[in-house]
Parts: structure tokens; sequence; C-alpha cells
């Protein structure tokens, strides 16, 4: 106490008149915030330890408890707001980096909010979902610049391997180990059901989930751990991961106490080291380096799996994806500034790299002026809330998106942002048997069933209105964009005009 | 206002066309006709025509129609064709002064030969060469615009309504064995003579009827290639994709009408497996050159014509036959028109491409 | 017939079934009302041992040992449900002592009490299956 007191940051409220002092909050808090009285029969709490994750909120039966912001209040300065002077406190005491979860939350623009769609009026008719057909399939992968024919003049198939998606949706990667086994397995039980995707992230593949490869894809990051013959060759693709958009230029560090059981045999290193991925992958200093590693694993899979390549959104993106569609590989992955990660660096997380819509539309044009736009498919993640979100994002030039903060949303995440502690109260990140098993595969697997289901239904309604009833005549259609209240260099770097234009 | 390849121009449209299998040529005068019955489908803003088979004296060359807005614009446009091309006649295109018809530009003809030293130079063959030519001079030439630049053909477009544009271009002077006709009902254009329709690249010309919703992404694709699309019109778009197809691609004409209406994924699953396998690769491979929203186009080419609707037939268009002769058009009452003994008179369904090819070697008529 | 099972895999140990099936039987609207300050006695209870936690309650068996040694006949069996008619009950608890689970416990009535799968006081599903957060507790033919 003393100097190093910090206030805390929540407030447990319980409504005496509705507590029964069932004392489910109590068992349910992995942070031990609630307490039984047992003298005077009554919930007390310790607020210190709240994380605000809702967990007891959202269980107890009598809603008598809600979580407030507490409003104990340094004095207010707009310079030296209230979280930087504790973020000040927090490393004169500790002498640390500070460490945050999922995505950058500051006020930085939201583009996709700066963006509307457009529908048809009078000149083009409309189209219903419910009456017509509306078709949401995608296939991801390089196509080839020219057809061939056989001697009798038929089309010869000089397609490479290709993703199959029955919409333009992803589960992106999380490692096993970052997020429980059962978070992964709803993952890849809702992607088979939806014919879709999920990412293994870089933890490797649990050998349970084998069965789910058609809709897996397998990621080999720098740590390379879990990378085996069997593993590459266990997925419809492979992902090869530059960086992430929570923590662009640096690696991941997973800690030893999460690397128990099977998450160590998965991952290939003993149980309790620290897994901790390189910043760079030190094979590879530069783009002729990383193509050496692209078919390096076309080599190792017999050339029957796409390579993807994810990276981060950082300035010069464009340029890097130009280098990226020369590399051999067939999908790119971009992850924008606002994407989710299990811990990073703070500093890291809110300040480095850049809004992904920017990015996404940086390089769809520069890979289309380039004339290679067709030499890979675009996937864009960091941030996709919606399926309007979707649709913007394809109108700008994306092939498909990764979703996975709206996936763990689903899955009960509450985002309490302390993903770093794995004391997750819903079972998503920790590996504590006895939080990873409140996660229950077929609750979750329903659950991001029903949300990409809801998604897929809302891009139909809004293609339909644009008269649209393919997805690939929406991709790359800027036309069906508008930009409100955003300055000429945003516009133009958007490649859209602005409303009443 | 903006003119068009300032502003994207949706308009709504007619169409007609006449073609003979045996190769006959036929004067304009028919499909001008055709034309009366739909003026409503018009609005006085475009009309135009594309002929074939009506430049057999000059067949080895490329006509190339040009609209020049003033005598310095021509002698520029005339400099550079002569730095371009070997010009083996130039003209102006016969007019008639008729009161519908007013602030014509300067129109001319030339019909060229590349230079063959120029294209072993430049490693291009012949077709591609007037290709990138056309385009420099359409997107960097200011005041000129080539509108026709194909052989033993011609397209004849101006501001005013189809019937009246036929008669200024004396259309029933030519005689063609392919005739194609478009009236326009553009939204706000302030009417500009080179937007109008039919749009045409080499033999390729396009006349169409409706807005497609995919635009922008088929458009932004095909820029890709080299292609400029100056006018921002559906047309134009459509266009490129046929040549790119069509020329540059090698596909057939059957595999081209399944790339632009694609049939739908449900429909590909249900078909016997090569057709299947085929149908999933056009799709997958050329997946950005997809048409949606309601179209009806007929293109037309040196010794035929296809004629094809989006794949919901969310625009009318029918077709009929006499004699040797198939008729085509946005409405009925136009093939009767032409012909009012047409017999077999149908409605192509959704993405049903009507193909009519001329009995080989009667293109150059008899 | 449709029964109750419990998946252990999948139970918290949160005992909100418990509290569930008390609020169901209480007759009352309000929960608050029904269970504020109450000794609940439900006819659902979680077996905890360490870390291992797993809901008990009547298995309605195919041959229900306790309908065999009832004396006053108060326990039987209606379409696959074993059913307490608490008049007749003497309580004189031979079905306590001889259910192998421990699925019928004393009740505050003079008479003993079970689970009759809410078929009283619910329409769809019972309580304790509703209630439960994790899917633990179902309610289902197999």
């Amino acid at each position: 106490m003393g100097v190093e007191f910090i206030y805390p940051e929540f407030e447990v409220i319980r409504n005496t008149n509705r507590c029964i002092t069932c004392r489910v909050c109590e068992r349910q808090c992995a942070n031990e915030v609630h307490i039984y009285d047992d003298e005077n029969k009554v919930m007390l709490a310790d607020e210190s330890k709240c994380v605000n994750c809702q967990r007891c909120v959202s269980l107890c039966p009598t809603r008598a408890l809600k979580i407030v912001k507490s409003d104990c209040r340094l004095r207010e300065n707009a310079n030296w707001t209230d979280g930087t002077i504790k973020e000040i406190y927090k490393q004169a005491n500790s002498g640390g980096v500070l460490l945050s979860s999922m995505g950058n939350p500051n006020s930085f623009p939201v583009y996709w909010d700066k963006i509307l769609i457009n529908a048809s009026q009078v000149t083009n008719p409309s189209i219903d979902p419910l009456r017509e057909p509306m078709e949401t399939k995608v296939f991801l992968g390089k196509k080839p610049s020219f057809i061939e024919r056989d001697k009798k003049g038929n089309l010869k198939n000089n397609l490479t391997p290709q993703i199959e998606l029955s919409m333009p949706v992803m589960f992106s990667a999380m490692s096993y180990g970052s997020i429980s086994y059962n978070a992964h397995k709803s993952l890849a039980m809702a992607a088979e059901n939806l014919g879709i995707c999920y990412n293994t992230g870089e933890g490797g593949l649990h050998e349970d989930f084998y069965v789910y490869g058609k809709n897996t894809i397998v990621q080999v990051a720098s740590g390379r751990f879990g990378v085996h013959e069997k593993y590459l060759n266990a997925g419809c693709a492979i992902e090869i991961k530059m960086g992430q958009g929570a923590k662009p230029g640096i690696g991941g560090h997973l800690p030893g106490t999460k690397i128990v059981g099977d998450v160590s045999r998965t991952r290939m290193i003993p149980e309790g080291t620290d897994a901790i991925s390189p910043a760079p992958h030190h094979d590879i200093y530069s783009i002729e380096d990383l193509r050496q590693l692209v078919y390096s694993l076309k080599e190792a899979t017999n050339y029957k799996k796409p390579i993807i390549v994810k990276v981060a959104a950082v300035h010069n993106i464009a340029a890097i994806a130009s280098g990226i569609a020369r590399s051999g590989a067939d999908i790119i992955a971009i992850d924008g500034f606002r994407g989710g990660t299990g811990a990073a660096p703070t500093r890291i997380r809110d300040n480095v790299g850049i809004p992904i819509e920017l990015a996404l539309a940086a390089c769809d044009k520069r890979l289309r002026d380039e004339g290679i736009r067709n030499n890979v498919s675009l996937v864009i993640g960091g941030s996709i809330r919606s399926s309007s979100d979707v649709v913007k994002a394809v109108a700008l030039g994306a092939d498909a998106c990764y979703v996975a903060t709206a996936a763990l949303l689903a899955l009960g995440c509450h985002l309490c942002r302390t993903c770093q502690t794995g004391k997750c109260n819903w079972g998503i990140a920790t590996q504590n048997p006895e939080l990873v098993k409140r996660l229950n595969p077929e609750i979750g697997s329903k659950r991001l069933i029903n949300l990409m289901t809801a998604w897929k239904h809302e891009i139909k309604e809004l293609m339909g209105g644009m008269g649209i009833n393919s997805i690939e005549t929406l991709r790359g259609n800027r036309l069906m964009l508008r930009g409100i209240g955003i300055n000429e260099k945003e516009l133009e770097i958007l490649g859209i005009s602005h409303a009443g234009e | 206002m903006l003119k068009e390849g300032q502003i994207r121009i949706p308009s709504g449209c007619a169409i007609s066309a006449v073609i003979s299998k045996e190769g006959k040529r036929m004067s304009g005068e028919k499909i001008i006709e055709s034309m009366k019955p739909m003026h409503d489908r018009s609005n006085g803003l475009g009309g135009g025509f594309a002929a074939y088979g009506i430049y057999p004296e000059y067949r080895q060359q490329y006509a190339l129609h040009v609209f020049c807005n003033d005598k310095i614009c021509k002698d520029e446009c005339e400099k550079f064709l002569k730095e371009s091309f070997e010009v083996v006649k130039s003209e102006y295109i016969p007019t008639r002064k008729i009161p519908e018809i007013t602030d014509e530009p300067i129109i001319r003809r030339y019909f060229v030969s590349p230079l063959s030293s120029v294209l072993s130079s430049m490693q291009l063959d012949e077709k591609e060469y007037v290709v990138r030519i056309v385009t420099k001079i359409n997107t960097e030439m200011k005041g000129v615009y080539v509108f026709s630049c194909g052989k033993n053909m011609g397209a004849f477009k101006a501001v005013g309504f189809p019937e009246d544009v036929g008669r200024f271009y004396k259309l029933e002077e030519y005689e063609g064995y392919c005739w194609t006709a478009h009236g326009r009902y553009p939204t706000n254009t302030p009417g500009w003579w080179g937007g109008a329709h039919p749009f045409a690249l080499l033999d390729y010309t396009i006349v169409h009827n409706g807005e497609i919703s995919s635009y922008d992404a088929n458009r932004r694709f095909i820029e890709m290639f080299g292609y400029k699309c100056n006018l921002q019109t559906d047309t134009e778009v459509i266009t490129y994709i046929a040549d790119y197809l069509l020329r540059r691609q090698g596909l057939t004409l059957n595999e081209t009408a399944s790339v632009i209406a694609a049939p739908f994924w449900k429909t590909i699953s249900n078909k016997p497996r090569a057709e299947r396998e085929k149908l999933t690769y056009l799709r997958t491979v050329f997946s950005s050159l997809l048409v949606t929203g309601p179209f009806s186009i007929i293109l037309g080419f040196e010794g035929g014509l296809m004629a094809l609707n989006d794949r919901l037939k969310l625009r009318s268009m029918v077709v009929g036959e006499y004699e040797d002769k198939v008729y085509i058009a946005s409405e009925e009452a136009a093939i009767r028109a032409m012909e009012p003994l047409a017999q077999n008179i149908y409605s192509p369904a959704g993405g049903e491409a009507v193909i009519i090819k001329v009995k080989d070697g009667d293109i150059n008529g008899r | 017939m449709k029964r109750i099972y419990v998946n252990e895999e999948w139970c918290l140990g949160c005992h909100l079934c418990e509290y569930n099936c008390a609020y169901a039987n209480s007759g009352i609207k309000d929960m608050v009302k029904a269970l504020k300050g109450a000794e609940i006695n439900p006819k659902i209870h979680i077996e905890e041992s360490g870390k291992i936690t797993y809901a008990v309650s009547c298995r309605h068996c195919e041959d229900p040992i306790c309908v065999k040694s009832c004396i006053s006949g108060a326990l039987s069996k209606k379409d696959g449900i074993v059913c307490i008619d608490k008049n007749k009950c003497i309580g004189c608890f031979t079905c306590i002592l001889v259910c192998p689970y421990g699925a019928i416990r004393p009740s505050d009535e003079h008479a003993v009490q079970k689970c009759e799968l809410c078929i009283n006081n619910s329409v769809e599903m019972p309580a304790c299956v509703k209630g439960c957060p994790n899917k633990a507790i179902v309610y289902e033919e197999r």
C-alpha cells in the first residue's frame, strides 16, 4: 500500500435485496473476487481482483450483480489522463514492460464506420435473397494468367490448389496454448459445419483435431512450434506467419505455466518451458528468403497446399504485399493494427501499425497497378466486427476476411483484456482444466455457427440491395462504397468517392 | 455537367440486331425501322449502329471512325495516325443534314494498316497494336475519339434518337451481312457523341441494355490488362471483357458466355462431371469477369453475333427467325418491324448464349 | 423415453441446478422471493469430490427398486416417470434407504421428495436442464 496503491478499476455492485447467496459468483470467479461470509450469511467482494469479465454477472440467477467502473478518479487532466498516470504508477512499481491483451482499444479512426454501402433504386433492380439465388462462395489462391488446352481442345485444369469457402470469412490464427483445447475444438467444429476454415495459430495441431483437416489452416511461425511433416500436410493450406497486427515487429511469448500436458506435446517442447517465438524468422531476413520458405513448404507438401503469408499492416504494406505476391505465395493475409492478441506489450499494441482499411485499399490497388492481383488472394483481418465490415472489406478488394475477436465473443469472451493472466473465466484463454471445461464445444460451435449464419444472411441482404447476386462481383467493386466525413487524402487512399458524389 | 469518362453514367436502352446466316448483305434500312417501335426506350441522348461487311473493298485495312472536336484536333490526330499506320484512305464519313441531329463534331474515317516494321520492333501482333494505338488516342489525345476500329465493319453513332442517327449517317447506302442497333436512355449525360453506343473495339461491338452492378469489380480487373475504361459505361467494360476472353485468352463464345453470365454454383453442381469441372474452372479463374445486374447484350464480331442475358434474365430480349435471317431485339415489335413474318420467336433464358455464325467464307457477301 | 442425463465432463459444480430446481418447485413466481434467506431443499444435488462434480437426480429406473419397496403405494411409475403421491406417503423412508443413487430425500411436508422431471411445473424442459450454463445436464432420448 502507500505509494504503490492503485485504486481498483471496477466496483462490484451487489443488490443484497436480490442476492440469494447461492454462491455461484464465488464458485465461478477464478480471480477470487467473491467471498462468502459464513458468519453473517452474506456475500463479500474484493474488488481489487476484479477484471470485469462479467462471468459472475452472467451467471447470477437473480441479476443481483453488476460491475461498474470505479468513480474514484484522479484530478481530471486532458493531457495526463487517468490511464496514463496509472500506467506510470504501475511501471514505477514494477520496472517492467506493460502487457495487454486483445486489440488496440484507443480511439483511432475506424474507417469501416466512415464508409457507406450503396443500394439499387429504379435504374436497376435490387435482388431478394429469399427468392433468388445469392452466392457467397469464394476460392482463395493464385489464378492462372492463361488458359491451356489439351490436344482435343478441351480446357486443361491448370489451377494451383485453392481453398474453397462457403462465405468470405475464416477464423484467424489463435494458437493452442494461447487458447484452450475446447476453444480450438469449437472453432474446428464450426468451421467444418460452415464450410469455412479455422487456423491453428503457431502452436501446432492437437492430434484430436486432424480430423478437421479439410477446414484447417496450419500455421508456421518463427518459433516453428509443432511443425512436422504430418502437420504441414494435415490442413487445407499452410500459413507462414511473418507478423501480427497487434504486435508488428515482435515475436510471441507463451509463459511456461501454460506449456502443460497436451500443449507441451503439441508444441513439441518440454513442459514448463517458455515458448518464445523470435521477432523475425531467423531464416527470413529478406524477400528472397521468404520465397525459399514458401517453396520449401510447397516441396514438403508436394505442391498440394496453397501457401498463405500473413503480415502485419505496417507503413509500406503495399510494397511488401507486392513482394509477397511475387514470392510464390498463393494468398496474402494482412492483419491490421486493431487485431487481437493473447498478450502484447501495451506500447506496441497501441502505437505500431496502420488501420487495415487503408492497408487493404493500398495493397489491392498496388497489386492491380502492377497487374499481379491475380497472383494472390487477399485475406484481411484486424477487427472485422460485423457482416457490414465484411461487405465493405470485400468491396475494397479483399477476397475474404479473418475474424478472431468476433469469434471469441461468440464463445463467451467479454473482452476484459486480461488473457495474459491465464485465468480466463470463460474457458477460452486458459489452460487450467477447471476453467477450460467451462467452454463446452457443443455450445461454442453452435454459437459460432449461429453468428456466421447470421452474417451470411446479412451479407446476402446487403448484396441483394446492391443488385449483386454473387460475391465475386462485389470484390473490388469500390463504386459500391462512399466515404463519410473523411478527408480527400483518406478518400484517395481508400479509392472511393465521398457520399453525395 | 460531367460527360462520359468523367463520371459513371448508368442507362437503360433498346437493342436490336439482324444477321444473315448465308452472309447476304442488307442495307441499313430495316434495322433503322426496327428502332422506331422502341422509340420510348430511348430518350434522344444517344443512338447508334454497327454494321459488318460494309467495306469489302478495304477489307484488309482497319477502318477507324473518329470524332474530332475541331480542325486542330483533327490535324493532330492525322499526324499521329500517319506515324503509327500506313493510311490507305482518309475521308469524311458522309452525313445528311437533318434538324433532329445537331452539334456534330468532325466525323472522319481512315482505312489504315499497321506498319510491319513497327510491329516487329514492338513484338506485337497486329490486333494488339491497333488496340494499343486506339487506347492511346482515346486516353491521351484531347478532343479526339476513335469509336470504331475493326476490319470491314463500322460503328455509327450520335446524340439523338436511333432512327434519326441512322438517317443522319445515310445507313441505307451501306450493305452489311449483320447489323446491330442501340437506342440509349442514359440517366445523367449532357449528351456526348462518343458516349453513344455501340461500343467497339477491333471487330467486337457491343450493344447493351441494362445497368450492371458488377461494373467497378469488372473495370478494376480488366484494367490490369492494359484496357482503360475511359467512358465509365457498362458497354465499354463488357466489350473489353469480350475482347480479353475471346481474343487474348482464346476462349470460345460459349466459354465466354459461361464466364460473363456464369451459371449458379448449384446449377454447376448438377451438371455431368466434365461439364461441371469446366464450368467450375472458368468461374474460378475468371471470377472477376462475372457480370451481375440486369443486362441484355448483343456482341457483334467478324462473321457472327452472340446475344446474352444476365443469369437472372432481368432484361427483356427476344429472338426470331425468317429464312436465312435471325433477328434479336429488346421487344418482339422491333423484330416484326424488320420482318413481319418472323417465326420461332422465343425469349432465351438468363445466361443462355444465342450464337449465330455466318456460313464459312460468306462474310464478304455474295 | 426422454431422461435427464448428466455429463460430468461439462459439470462446473456451480450448483445453479439446485437453485433452479428449488425455485421451480417452490410455486413462487419470483426467484428472489422464493429463495431469499431460505435453506433450499432441491431434488437434484451436486456430488463433489475434489475437482470432480456431478449432478444427481432420479434416473427413473426401468425397474425402480423404490417403487417395489414402497409400503404405502405412494411411489408409482406413470408414463416412465417415477412419481410420488404425497398424500399416500407415510414417511417411512424405505425408499430413501434402497435408492442406490441417493436421489430420494425427505421433504418438509412429512413425505419424501424426488425429481419428477418438472412435469407439474414447467412446460418443455426440466428447470435444472434449462438453467445449466454448460449443457452438462441434458434432457434427451438415448
